[in-house]
């Protein structure tokens, strides 16, 4: 099971808390699909005051809390601080948009507020594209994971870019990767797993399906094949056949 | 029981009121604020009688008790609209409006041309739109103020005989399951824009509706955010309000703005009503975003159970 910043998690799958049909829901997704940790918003889209927060510690299990709609530096490091203290944890998803309609991470601001966050005891968690360079700069920052996206945030696409993806992996064997945002389907979710990702983050596909319930179990059920599949170490593709049976030696039928 | 005593004048306090003067039971209601207004959370709904589109995010249940409200308001002096609802989403949306076509019932699929015929002002510009013909809406504050007429409220006194505590989020006290999900709203004047029923328009992050209030007046809803706070409306708010009304129709630009409100709605886990007995005293809370679609079946639960004494559905506590 992954490993960040020192903390094994139960279970490779993430899940956000955001835009359920009602808390109720929202915890019964937790139970069906055993995910390992609960992402919470601080800031107001999605995000809540005391009695919701409650309701995610009624969870119990670990809080990554977000800094999701921060535009700038100074506003996610203030929002990472915030969350230190509501929630008492040093882990902070870092998140710092660039643009409203793709919510595409500012990667520049995002690599100077992970190196505050990091000098200033936080453990970050950046939510980033899978460009190699400023992956390795997050690195550079004192990130000890990373959280690249599939596609954006709520958009569904899956995985828009798997060879960027793979290469990211075999560039950084050691560090902990997990798949953030534009997971819609459970395919797309084993499809980050048999890329030897160590964890998929995803909330939209399960908030807003018609059943978040069984969609939840259906994601955790994914990862859960997906991780058994690259751990077995799966074929090659190939452009020809390559039969199953042997051809020598088959039965003569005359 | 012929004494019974309605703690909150909102609009379940009242319609709980109402309910019971209809079996002849006069019941007294004490609210510290008086009648209905800006304090309370039923002053600045939509006034939706929706129950279709608000399936799309709520259980069945409430499309089953939201059946009969528009009738019952009818009955009870409030004017409802039955234009029915308008479902729409810009081009780059679409996508959300086949995921609500998906999660609804009640609709057809409209045409820019029927879209047009509908509401002549929006033109042909929207290409596609759900509606809901058999919905409709109310003005709250008149729907208030028509429940009220007869009705005495007091401002002080002590409780007497059986207890209807509808206090919505004031009864955190007594019920700690009970959340407060803020909405922010605001009334706007357009005369140029003549739309004649409620607007819904479909966004990734900014559900909006317009609820035509006549004479110009449109109300513009709601926020939906998990905290109890009930400070002013933020400066996001009224920009995402606005800003989703103008790609509506872009001559709301020119709109006077008339009222800003935000307050609190009263919500169990489930988002679900409850009622509760607890010795002499019986709660009646948690319409959440439902409260002028529901609280006719929950009054008439609530008054079942106390000249009939049955046990209602969602009455999740009886201790009498």
């Amino acid at each position: 099971m992954p490993v960040f910043y020192g903390t094994e998690v139960a279970n490779p799958l993430m899940l956000g808390t955001a835009l359920y049909p009602s808390p109720a829901i929202m915890a019964d997704a937790f139970r069906a699909s055993g995910a390992g940790i609960a992402t919470v918003s601080l800031r107001r889209e999605g995000g809540g005051g005391q009695d919701f927060h409650a309701l995610i510690r009624g969870l119990s299990i670990p809080v990554l809390p977000n800094t999701a709609g921060c535009h700038s530096v100074r506003e996610a490091v203030t929002t990472a601080q915030m969350a230190r203290e509501l929630f008492d944890t040093p882990w902070i998803k870092l998140e710092v948009i660039r643009d409203d309609d793709t919510l595409c991470p500012d990667v520049i601001a995002l690599v100077e507020a992970a190196r505050i966050l990091s000098d200033d005891g936080f453990q970050v968690f950046p939510y980033c594209t899978e460009d190699l360079s400023v992956c390795g700069r997050l690195l550079d920052a004192g990130c000890q994971v990373l959280m690249p996206w599939g596609a954006p945030i709520g958009s569904g696409r899956g995985l828009n870019n798997p060879y960027g993806l793979r290469s990211l992996r075999a560039h950084f064997p050691d560090v902990p990767l997990v798949v953030d945002a534009g997971i819609g389907l459970p395919s797309h979710a084993a499809q980050a797993m048999e890329l030897g990702y160590d964890a998929v983050l995803l909330n939209t596909a399960v908030a807003k399906a018609g059943d978040s319930v069984a969609m939840a179990r259906a994601m955790a059920l994914a990862i859960q094949a997906g991780q058994l599949a690259h751990a077995a170490n799966p074929i090659e593709a190939r452009d020809m056949a390559a039969p199953s049976t042997p051809l020598f030696g088959m039965a003569v039928l005359s | 029981m012929s004494d019974v005593t309605i703690l909150g004048a909102g609009v379940l306090g009242l319609a709980i009121a109402t309910e019971l003067r209809d079996r002849g039971i006069t019941p007294r209601i004490i609210d510290p604020n008086g009648a209905p207004g800006p304090h309370g959370c039923s002053w600045w709904a939509g006034g939706m009688l929706a129950p279709h589109c608000e399936s799309e995010s709520a259980e069945p249940a409430v499309v089953r008790l939201g059946a009969d409200a528009a009738e019952w308001w009818q009955a009870h002096g409030a004017q409802v609209t039955h234009r029915g609802t308008l479902v729409l989403a810009m081009s780059r949306d679409r996508a959300e409006l086949d995921r609500f076509a998906r999660m609804t019932d009640a609709h057809r699929t409209v045409s820019a041309d029927d879209i047009a015929a509908l509401e002549p002002e929006l033109g042909t510009r929207i290409s596609r739109g759900l509606f809901y013909e058999t919905e409709g809406h109310l003005n709250p504050r008149q729907a208030l103020a028509a429940l009220r007429d007869g009705l005495h409220i007091e401002t002080q006194g002590q409780p007497s005989g059986l207890i209807v505590d509808a206090r919505g989020l004031s009864a955190r006290d007594a019920l700690p399951d009970l959340r407060g999900v803020r909405g922010e709203m605001m009334v706007i004047r357009c005369p140029e824009v003549q739309l004649t029923r409620t607007i819904r328009l479909l966004h990734p992050r900014i559900p909006l509706y317009i609820v035509p209030r006549g004479d110009g007046i449109y109300m513009l809803g709601a926020t939906m955010l998990e905290t109890g706070a009930k400070s002013r409306v933020t400066a996001r708010a009224a920009v995402e309000l606005l800003s989703a009304a103008y790609a509506l129709h872009s001559a709301f630009a020119e709109a006077e703005i008339l009222e800003l409100g935000a307050d609190a709605r009263p919500a169990f886990p489930d988002n679900l009503p409850r009622l509760r007995r607890r010795g002499n005293t019986l709660y009646a809370n948690g319409l959440y975003r439902h409260g002028y679609l529901l609280a006719p079946a929950v009054a008439r639960m609530a008054a079942d159970h106390i000249t009939l004494g049955t046990r209602p559905e969602f009455m999740d506590e009886d201790h009498p």
